[in-house]
């Protein structure tokens, strides 16, 4: 009995995930209290800046859906959350882009975290397109013009039809819904990857140490 | 605040001030960020907490 509950255990694919995960990501990895010396720079501080700016993109979003256009443009209160959530996007992409920068330049696709790299791209492309739907939803004149000039970009690629930018419920929708489920699991996906994988070492001049790793190793 | 923002043309680059000045930020931010030493930072170890 116990052998045919153990074969059925190996063919399951819940138990081939948590076994896929124990082996993956212990929690040691996933909650680590100690990190390679070379992860003291401020450039790595780009990434955790970036979703520190997301935590305040959705906390501020939420206020406004809850109270809606009117209140965001003519209380004052209102007014405060709209210029949050406004600059909490901005201090979201600009630390993206310098978190795509320092990555970039330390070439963080190296050994096996390409998949990383790649769902990095990803979310970049979704937070576009939340941003851009962000500022269609914004009720003002700025959004009828932004979305007037849009439709025809957008329906030169053919997606018009179902991505109508002069609709403002779908676009609504989208912005408050669906794309920003999608960034906030992209991100965690991002951050379980670099848990798996560890941070990516620094860069070698031609197979030898560079002189920060020199450095670091008091040599 | 109302107004157009003015506009840098210069050959075939075409960029309004605030996106050229806030790039020229993000740049010096890149900068500082690889130069100036980081606090608490340890050379006696291997590894550091977090």
């Amino acid at each position: 009995m116990s052998s045919h509950v153990s074969d059925e255990s190996a063919r399951s694919w819940t138990a081939a995930t948590r076994r896929q995960l124990e082996r993956r990501l212990p929690w040691e990895n996933l909650l680590p209290d100690r990190q390679p010396l070379w992860v003291g720079s401020w450039v790595y501080v780009f990434g955790v800046v970036t979703i520190a700016a997301l935590v305040w993109v959705i906390l501020s979003g939420t206020i406004l859906a809850l109270f809606g256009p009117q209140w965001w443009h003519l209380s004052r209160a209102g007014r405060f959350f709209n210029s949050l959530h406004f600059w909490s996007v901005q201090v979201f992409f600009v630390f993206m882009v310098l978190h795509l920068w320092g990555q970039y330049f330390m070439a963080s696709w190296r050994e096996g975290r390409a998949p990383t790299w790649m769902v990095g791209v990803v979310t970049f492309a979704v937070s576009i397109v939340a941003a851009f739907t962000g500022y269609l939803s914004q009720q003002n004149f700025d959004a009828q013009w932004i979305a007037v000039n849009a439709k025809d970009a957008v329906n030169s690629t053919g997606v018009g039809g179902f991505f109508n930018v002069l609709n403002f419920g779908q676009m609504y929708g989208l912005h408050v819904m669906l794309l920003p489920i999608g960034i906030t699991l992209l991100v965690v996906l991002h951050i379980m990857q670099v848990r798996m994988k560890g941070v990516v070492p620094p860069l070698e001049e031609n197979g030898k140490p560079t002189a920060r790793q020199r450095k670091l190793n008091g040599k | 605040m109302d107004q157009p923002a003015g506009y840098l043309h210069w050959g075939f680059i075409l960029i309004s001030y605030p996106n050229l000045i806030l790039i020229g930020i993000m740049i010096v931010l890149f900068i500082a960020a690889l130069l100036l030493p980081f606090p608490g930072h340890a050379s006696d170890g291997r590894e550091r907490k977090s």
